[in-house]
């Protein structure tokens, strides 16, 4: 009984979304995945929405940045994530090459910011102020960086000004970049089970600050006139005196897919996810073992009104 | 100056001090060494910056240079009638065409339209079929022994649940390997026929060699299509360079009296290449077959960035979930095929000639094995329609290792972690710092000059002057101290692996059963992605440079131990006995006649690791060296393909300069050894 009415329930959306699929190709809309997970159910989730809508999809394995190249000459449809915070240059460039267009915000927010595990309170009162991590900056020093406290960046394509920042604050800090996500992760777990002192870069929407208990650092608040004018701010000398800015995350898309798909394109365009939806989609595959298929039918039938409402 | 190429013993007699190979050394290094430590005095002494930083108004824009020609060439370069974009994309099908056969059959099925709303066909083969396969064609190509071997390297693949992977990367092997094998051969033969293009060829061999992957990447996509196959034509350009190297050598090394005896009765050029040279040279082409399987399996992870997905996607989806114990069996998979595919090339190339069956029996007698096999073939996969567990592999019954791993490197992190860093803290302050300040302390314009005079001095003026231009290239592209960054960790390494791979290559060179194990260690260290113990390494080192080092160093070791193994077993058994007959003990034998005479050999060894360790650098910008590697992947993420190429060329160039230094103190040694002998 109930399989009918779902069957009938599939029928009727398709009717209704036939219309709008007259006048767009059948060809498969190819939607990129990456290596982590909170970016492969957000694709998985718009290939679903898509498919009700009556659409072709195809999942495509592609590298976060080699991708540009696939949606520049449309071997690739759309990329669901790119992070304002790690993506942006990468973007631009494409978009500005006119092969592939900005879809807009995907909804969620990334943060990024310097982290701390929550053990490191007791050792360090005060937490999560920054001048209050500079008090005990030796309890965070390692041999190579003593007599300064060792601060882990993140790869040196993320850009984040954390050399500047730790000098314009005159934080007793050294950073150190990872070349990797991987590697900023290997080293808070082994941090994390030694209970030893580290503070590193972590950025949200993640699994990482779902898995370990810890809080971002509160800088001095971001403004644009801090980075922009070294007389903002608490060093009247120096900018990059404040925190990190906070961003969207995008989507894009070829630039022919208004053509090819007009339909599908506004759909993509209306798509949105939200940080606490992706939080708990991530924290239930990464953490409970849920398989991404199942996480994502599982937001599509909780979220049935929303999805219908981008389809119409 | 013939000087440089003449022996030792005939220099002796010639008294003049300055003659002296070992003066013009030191008086080289200590140049070095001094100028690099008060570098920065004399910059400070003369106000000269330029000797400290290379100036930036002399800086050429090679960069945009490289971006514009490129762009030129993916987007407007044209043959009139086509575009070149258009011949690639059309190479692009051409290939596209029987992988999509072979990966339907092995892993999704054929299917009937595109994407979600494709309907498969027909499903694809059984696993238990492909299993049946190998292991007839291990029994086939050898013995039982094989059979089982290879037998064992399938069903492991099934029971940790890596086969739906497994079977992807093995479609594109099976579409690389002949590629790059035909490819290769065809190379080979126009060169060893064509002088011109042997020499043309060479340098473009060693950049498809040297120049890392990532930094072509961008215009292979834009060439070939986003996909499999631009990850099976980046695949191919990496691992064809060595077949190509030993057919040219195959085909030199043919005897010629064999030659001589295919002209006598009347060969025309064709059967005499066809007919006399390949078929005698087959046993050394089909190294070179087995080094095209290595290197493809080696890039299955940077494949699988670009769209390839199998085995090599799951050790980087590992990698970000931190799943060790994942990470660990998915990349064993991929070492679990490297050796099951390994055996099988070598004993196909070993085999003896059968004897044929007596012509007068029925197809069936003549050929069980065979008809066994399609029959397994076609059973299963009948059986399958109505059994699925027949088909896959049936989830319930996989295993996996990896809570044990998750366990493991807890316990060793939290009880060894003290001691681990106080290694990791002498090995910094006593060997990685003091060279490190060495080599980025040496001003640019001293360092082309010194390598230059090394170059001469060695290999002659011609190699001289390649060193000069090459590290200028370096030098006014701005890349000077990043170049210098990776010539020390590269430098430190090496220096590591050598100094650990050399005694163990002389002990499984002398005993038979170290042999058997160290080949098996240093065939899964150079096979095994080293992203996969990266992790761990990044848990106990932390990010920095000795994770980077340990990287490196467990990559380049294979070649260090395997050619000291090989030179020591390949000397003249009656050089030993002669040795033992003159009443040597067992260390002058070692010193005194084992080592000079396996000193050739070693030199390639050592050539080899450098290569090796360069073609790690990409992996090293992943825990965060600032050398040219880094750049490479900075490139990358900033879509800037000038920059990419520059710094790869740059890498290949160190590469190329190292490689030739080596190979000409190689070929002095071992004149030296004509000469005493």
């Amino acid at each position: 009984m109930r399989n009918t009415t779902a069957l009938v329930a599939t029928a009727l959306s398709l009717a209704i979304a036939a219309p709008a699929t007259a006048q767009d190709s059948t060809d498969p809309i190819r939607i990129t995945t990456h290596d982590w997970t909170g970016q492969i159910v957000n694709a998985t989730i718009l290939a679903e929405v898509l498919k009700e809508a009556g659409y072709n999809t195809e999942l495509v394995q592609a590298d976060y940045i080699a991708q540009f190249a696939g949606l520049k000459t449309g071997d690739l449809t759309v990329g669901v994530e790119i992070w304002e915070t790690t993506g942006r240059e990468a973007m631009d460039e494409a978009v500005a090459s006119g092969d592939v267009i900005n879809m807009g915000e995907g909804g969620m927010t990334a943060v990024e910011e310097w982290w701390y595990p929550a053990y490191m309170e007791e050792r360090c009162p005060g937490l999560p102020d920054w001048e209050a991590l500079n008090a005990c900056a030796s309890e965070f020093s390692t041999p190579e960086t003593a007599p300064f406290g060792r601060y882990l960046g993140g790869p040196v394509t993320w850009g984040g000004f954390d050399d500047e920042r730790v000098e314009a604050l005159g934080m007793d800090f050294e950073v150190v970049h990872a070349g990797t996500d991987a590697a900023l992760f290997a080293e808070l777990e082994s941090a994390y089970q030694r209970q030893a002192p580290i503070v590193l870069w972590l950025y949200s929407p993640h699994w990482a600050p779902a898995k370990y208990e810890g809080s971002f650092v509160e800088f001095p608040p971001y403004s644009a006139e801090c980075y922009n004018d070294p007389s903002v701010g608490i060093n009247p000398n120096a900018a990059y005196d404040c925190g990190k800015p906070t961003g969207p995350i995008w989507k894009v898309a070829w630039a022919g897919i208004d053509e090819k798909w007009p339909g599908a394109a506004e759909i993509i365009r209306e798509y949105t996810l939200t940080n606490d939806e992706m939080g708990a989609l991530v924290s239930s595959i990464d953490l409970d073992g849920v398989s991404v298929e199942d996480a994502a039918a599982g937001w599509m039938s909780a979220n049935e009104a929303t999805w219908q409402a981008w389809i119409n | 100056m013939s000087l440089t190429s003449d022996t030792p013993l005939r220099l002796a007699p010639v008294n003049a001090w300055w003659r002296k190979p070992w003066l013009f050394w030191l008086a080289l290094f200590v140049a070095t060494w001094a100028f690099s430590t008060y570098s920065f005095a004399l910059y400070k002494a003369f106000d000269a910056r330029w000797i400290v930083r290379f100036p930036a108004a002399l800086q050429l824009p090679t960069e945009s240079w490289v971006s514009e020609a490129l762009r030129w060439l993916v987007e407007d370069a044209s043959f009139g009638l086509f575009t070149v974009r258009d011949l690639t994309r059309a190479i692009s099908a051409a290939i596209e065409a029987p992988y999509t056969v072979v990966r339907s059959a092995l892993a999704t099925g054929f299917m009937d339209g595109q994407g979600s709303a494709a309907n498969q066909i027909a499903p694809e083969l059984s696993w238990i079929a492909v299993t049946v396969v190998m292991v007839a064609l291990g029994r086939y190509a050898k013995d039982c022994g094989l059979a089982l071997l290879v037998g064992a390297c399938f069903v492991y693949l099934a029971v940790f649940g890596q086969w739906d992977s497994a079977m992807i990367t093995l479609a594109s092997v099976l579409i690389a390997v002949p590629l790059g094998a035909v490819g290769g051969l065809a190379l080979g033969i126009l060169a060893f026929r064509v002088p011109v293009v042997d020499r043309a060829l060479r340098p473009l061999l060693d950049l498809m060699q040297t120049v890392p992957v990532f930094a072509y990447l961008v215009p292979i996509l834009f060439l070939f299509g986003f996909g499999p196959v631009a990850a099976l034509v980046a695949t191919i350009i990496y691992a064809m360079p060595p077949m190509v190297r030993v057919t040219i050598l195959a085909l030199r090394g043919v005897p010629e009296e064999i030659v001589e005896a295919g002209r006598m009765v009347g060969c025309t050029r064709r059967q005499l290449m066809w007919k006399v040279l390949v078929p005698s040279a087959t046993p050394t082409l089909m190294v070179g077959v087995n080094q095209v399987i290595m290197l493809t399996l080696n890039m299955v992870i940077i494949a699988s960035m670009i769209g390839a997905g199998g085995l090599g996607f799951d050790v980087l989806s590992a990698l970000r979930r931190l799943d060790i114990g994942g990470g660990i069996e998915a990349g064993l998979a991929i070492v679990v095929m490297a050796v099951a595919l390994d055996r099988l090339s070598q004993a196909f190339a070993r085999r003896a000639p059968t004897v044929l069956a007596d012509p007068g029996q029925s197809y069936v007698k003549r050929h069980p094995w065979l008809i066994t096999v399609l029959a397994v073939v076609v059973a299963t996969y009948l059986a399958g329609l109505v059994m699925p567990g027949l088909r896959d592999y049936p989830e319930s019954a996989t295993l996996t290792t990896s809570a044990f791993w998750e366990r493991a490197m807890e316990y060793v992190n939290v009880n060894y972690f003290d001691t681990f860093e106080a290694i990791k803290t002498t090995v910094l302050t006593y060997l990685l710092l003091p060279i490190k300040k060495f080599f980025t302390g040496i001003p640019w314009a001293w360092g082309i000059i010194a390598i230059g005079l090394a170059a001469w001095k060695i290999g002659g003026w011609r190699l001289g002057l390649m060193a000069v231009l090459m590290s200028g290239f370096i030098a006014f592209s701005g890349l000077w101290d990043k170049a210098m960054t990776t010539v020390y960790l590269c430098g430190a390494s090496v220096l590591i692996a050598y100094v650990i791979g050399v005694p163990l290559g002389i002990w499984a060179g002398t005993n038979d059963r170290a042999n058997a194990v160290l080949g098996t260690i240093v065939d899964t260290l150079q096979t095994l992605p080293s992203f996969v113990y990266l992790i761990p390494v990044v848990m106990l080192f932390r990010v920095g440079d000795f994770s980077a080092m340990i990287a490196v160093v467990l990559y380049a070791l294979a070649p260090a131990v395997r050619y000291a193994a090989h030179g020591i077993r390949s000397i003249d058994p009656q050089m030993i006995e002669a040795g033992l007959v003159s009443g040597c003990t067992r260390r002058q034998l070692l010193w005194r006649i084992k080592l000079p005479l396996a000193a050739p050999e070693m030199l390639l060894g050592l050539n080899q690791t450098i290569m090796l360790a360069l073609s790690m650098l990409v992996i090293t910008a992943l825990v965060g060296t600032r050398d040219l590697g880094q750049e490479v992947y900075i490139a990358l993420t900033a879509a800037n393909t000038g920059q990419g190429i520059v710094a790869g060329l740059s890498v290949a160039f160190i590469a190329i300069i190292a490689d030739r230094i080596v190979s000409a103190l190689a070929k002095r040694s071992e004149a030296r050894l004509r000469a005493g002998a």
